[in-house]
């Protein structure tokens, strides 16, 4: 069929001038848009896999300087000497306390989320819902050094309160003792609040638009049995929306593992380990680096990005445990349905 | 799992049957439903208008009516589903036996345990097995022995006429089954918690002429237990199923749906009171 003889049809003139190519249909076999797109996504695919390539290599270079000088077990050692003669460096306090204010936080933001989300998305009339929403999408976007301002100007004198009614009461656990009741909450539990806070918007909006995706027709059908609206967000919500809340809170966990800014205005750190949450010190891979960076010679800085490879790799381990979670329960998921 | 403040009334009406003694009140628990003036709206849209009809205990009655006339607008209102929608609104009354159920003090979650409803589509719940999906209402109402409940699953995967062809997989998802075998298990998720009255909106729309005959089947032996009211398009499933039909009309798009008239299935087939039902039924129109 050659569209080129139907398509200027007598009453309205074609858009094309008419000297342009008459058989127009056999030389579009290669459009030459498509060609020149397959060009730019290949050729910037490729460009991007070598620019991280040249990253990886550059990074594991530098770190492998710094680590085969160590003179100290570099995955188990507290302290972070890579001065000293020998130098000794460890990432010890950093791990420690990484997933201490990690744990911290996902325990208080990820159902705290989960609430606010299903509140805007089942329980709040529609002209609530609509501006909270908005209100978390704005407080998502709020760049984190103005959290670290607040944390340490606002939440770190009014946690006093908090840290010595938990030192009181929960003391006998050790990890809630103080040893210097009423100094300044400068504290990797302090961060691990403060991250929380940071987080709770990206996993209240990821959540919040999952379960709004949840179909309908499953919440009818558990209203129509005779659920009351939590049951109906048990049985027909939840279910669809788990491997929804497992993405945002990796999201969100991903977030808080990579904090800098917050977490170094906020903590004052240490390089002694200790298992007191409440007492200043320990640190964090990224506050480390940030703290330490400006005033390392080359070999320190070296030393601090084998510590940013590890953080790296924690990053990389994290998602894959959320994509692995994710992908086995795609039977049930209902994704198909 | 807590209820919430919002359900302080106790969630089986007086009259709903003992769950320990399910058998003994396959007897009585049908009951007949008298709609009065029942007028529905969403939002500022009037739906239907001021319908007044009666659904005869342990029979089947048939909606019929062109798209758009508010078939499944007034099945919803029986079991008040239609508030779910938001800006859904209800006048009028419509009586559960002698019981109102847009009473001041009736819990609409109780009302919905008493009159069951099967969907156009199928919709077991995709994330649970075949088992739990029968056992899911009987779980909302309170604890069941295990060998309680598997009694109460077998019976209502062989009251839905499943029971040979899942007895060997109940563990796997509901997902997993064909359309007509998805909805025959919706069909005994509803029975099982034992309602009196059975919603049906286009159960078969979905389905091929095989299991839409076994689900027909179905109704057929579910009547001598339930109430049972079904919306169709299908003139002969209609004629076959039924006992009474209701055809229901609109005057204009955009216009309330009204009920024509209500009579025995095989008068309205064979001599309808009504011109406008004849033409519907005969194909002239809708
Ligand atoms: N969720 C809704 N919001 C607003 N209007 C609605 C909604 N659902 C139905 N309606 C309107 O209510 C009227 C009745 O609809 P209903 O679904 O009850 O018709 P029906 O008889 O079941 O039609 P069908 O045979 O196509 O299923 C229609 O005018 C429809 O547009
Ligand atoms: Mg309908």
């Amino acid at each position: 069929m050659d569209l080129s003889h139907t398509s200027p049809a007598p009453t309205a003139p074609p858009p094309t001038p008419p000297d342009s190519d008459p058989s127009a249909v056999k030389g579009r076999a290669v459009h030459p848009g498509d060609k020149i797109f397959r060009g730019l996504s290949r050729g910037s695919g490729i460009t991007l896999l070598v620019i991280m390539a040249a990253i990886a290599a550059f990074l594991t270079y530098r770190a492998s300087i710094a680590l085969s000088a160590n003179s100290a077990n570099f995955l188990t050692a507290f302290e972070w000497n890579p001065q000293g003669d020998p130098p000794a460096f460890g990432i010890g306090i950093l791990a420690f306390g990484t997933a201490v204010s990690s744990v911290i936080a996902m325990v208080i933001a990820v159902p705290v989320a989960v609430g606010i989300a299903l509140f805007i998305s089942h329980y709040a009339p529609r002209r609530i819902a609509a501006p909270l929403a908005y209100v978390i999408d704005l407080l998502a976007a709020v760049p984190s050094i103005i959290y670290g301002l607040w944390g340490a100007l606002f939440l770190v004198p009014y946690l006093d309160g908090l840290t010595r009614w938990l030192d009181r009461f929960l003391g006998w656990t050790t990890l809630f003792e103080m040893s210097n009741p009423g100094s300044p909450a400068r504290s990797i539990f302090t961060v691990g609040i403060l991250l929380a806070i940071m987080i709770l918007p990206i996993i209240t909006n990821v959540c919040r638009e999952v379960f709004l995706q949840a179909p309908k027709m499953y919440e009818e059908a558990a209203l129509a049995l005779g659920a009351t609206r939590w049951e109906v967000i048990r049985m027909s919500v939840l279910p669809f929306g788990r491997s929804g809340i497992i993405s945002a809170s990796m999201l969100g966990l991903g977030r808080a593992l990579g904090e800098t800014m917050a977490v170094a205005t906020v903590l004052s750190p240490g390089s002694v380990f200790t298992w007191h949450l409440l007492d200043p010190g320990s640190g964090t891979f990224a506050q480390n680096i940030a703290a330490k960076f400006n005033e390392a010679d080359e070999f320190g800085r070296d030393a601090l990005i084998a510590s940013g490879l590890v953080l790296f790799v924690i990053t990389l381990l994290v998602n894959g445990a959320a994509r692995y979670i994710i992908a086995r329960r795609k039977e049930y998921s209902g994704a198909d349905a | 799992m807590s209820p919430g403040p919002a359900a302080p009334t106790p969630r089986a009406p007086a009259h709903a049957p003992s769950r320990t003694h399910p058998e003994k009140a396959t007897d009585t628990m049908a009951k007949r439903i008298d709609v009065s003036g029942l007028t529905a709206f969403y939002g500022g849209h009037r739906a239907i208008d001021d319908i007044s009809m009666s659904v005869e205990p342990r029979s089947v009655t048939a909606f019929i009516g062109p798209s758009g006339c508010g078939k499944s607008t007034l099945l919803r209102t029986l079991n008040r589903m239609h508030e779910v929608t938001p800006g859904g609104r209800v006048e009028g009354k419509v009586m559960l036996d002698h019981e109102d159920l847009y009473g001041t003090s009736v819990d609409p979650v109780a009302v919905r345990r008493t009159i069951g409803m099967v969907f156009q589509r199928p919709n077991p719940f995709p994330t649970m097995s075949i088992y739990d999906n029968v056992a899911a209402g009987l779980r909302l109402n309170g604890d069941f022995r295990k060998k309680e409940l598997d009694g109460i699953v077998e019976k209502s995967l062989k009251g839905a006429n499943l029971w040979n062809e899942v007895k060997d997989r109940l563990g796997k998802p509901g997902s997993g089954l064909s359309g007509g075998q998805q909805q025959r298990l919706c069909i005994a998720r509803a029975i099982a918690v034992q309602p009196q009255v059975l919603l049906m909106d286009e159960p078969c729309s979905a389905l091929d002429p095989i299991s839409t005959l076994a689900i027909e089947d179905l109704i057929g032996e579910l009547k001598s237990r339930f109430t049972i009211v079904i919306v169709t398009h299908n003139m002969q499933q209609a004629a076959r199923v039924s006992d009474r039909t209701a055809f229901f009309n609109l005057s204009a798009v955009g216009r309330p749906g009204k009920l024509i008239e209500i009579d025995d299935t095989e008068r309205i087939f064979s001599n309808p009171s009504v011109q406008a039902t004849e033409d519907y039924i005969s194909g002239r129109f809708g």
